[in-house]
């Protein structure tokens, strides 16, 4: 094992550690610190494979944007305490598919792949300008797409959420 | 050097909880959440096969679903702000109007 993959386990147990504790813990302000310790990770992970344009939008926009608002929501709302009020009553199915899925998955990873010679992510490091040519290249229509799909969320979300005067 | 298949391993275990979460939760904020794991599972493959092929594209995709992770959580919160200010509740089993 080389030393890029210590500290991609390291970073892989601290992710799914927080990722099981987010969908177990019984107090839902916890279960957003623990969604930022799981982002992180991801984006940890992110520079660990040398993605770092990639990486830094991750923490960006998930750790500093999306569990912002997550945490928004959670104020506006009733947030109880307690597992009861949290989680269904379908906790024990609930698990048994999630270690379907799991299994099945790792089932199919290790049918693909033989860990002998198995294909390695090399690190060189993809420029930031490499990813706006192949953007503003190839992709320049589903980004513009995307960027109208961000417009009509800020207008549908600004809708929804209004005050109703009447 | 990264072997490929510890980071997909990494990916699944990501995804299943949020399978988890989604299913066994009834706070609507936790299940979007849970969504967020499964996002971010997707997002790890997309930037992990990029990585092994020396392809830029999978990482260009993984930005655009970035995008659409961020519309959706907030069209996602609005709903459940909205749902809260009618029903007092956000709990999703509780919601079951359009249940046949």
């Amino acid at each position: 094992m080389s030393a890029q993959e210590y500290a991609f386990a390291v970073l892989a147990l601290v992710g799914t550690a927080a990722a099981f504790r987010l969908v177990t813990t019984k107090n839902v302000v916890h279960g957003a610190l623990y969604l930022v310790v799981t982002l992180a990770s991801v984006g940890a992970v992110y520079l660990v494979l040398a993605a770092e344009f990639v990486g830094w939008v991750q923490i960006l926009i998930y750790v500093g944007a999306i569990v912002i608002l997550l945490l928004f929501g959670l104020m506006l709302t009733k947030a109880p305490i307690g597992r009861e009020t949290l989680d269904n009553q379908q906790r024990g199915l609930a698990a048994l598919v999630a270690l379907g899925v799991l299994a099945g998955l790792v089932f199919l990873i290790h049918g693909a792949f033989r860990l002998a010679d198995a294909p390695t992510a090399t690190i060189r490091p993809v420029s930031t300008g490499e990813i706006g040519e192949s953007i503003f290249g190839g992709f320049v229509l589903p980004f513009e797409a995307i960027s109208f799909l961000l417009l009509a969320a800020l207008i549908g979300a600004v809708v929804l959420a209004r005050k109703d005067e009447s | 050097m990264i072997r490929i298949p510890f980071v997909l391993l990494f990916s699944a275990a990501l995804f299943s909880t949020g399978v988890y979460g989604v299913l066994a939760r009834r706070n609507a904020v936790l299940v979007l959440m849970s969504i967020e794991l499964m996002l971010n599972a997707v997002n790890v493959n997309l930037v992990a096969f990029a990585q092994g092929m020396q392809d830029v594209v999978g990482q260009v995709f993984a930005l655009f679903v970035i995008a659409v992770a961020a519309a959706e959580v907030g069209i996602g919160l609005a709903i459940v702000i909205l749902i809260y200010r009618n029903r007092e509740t956000i709990n999703v089993d509780e919601v079951n109007l359009l249940k046949w």
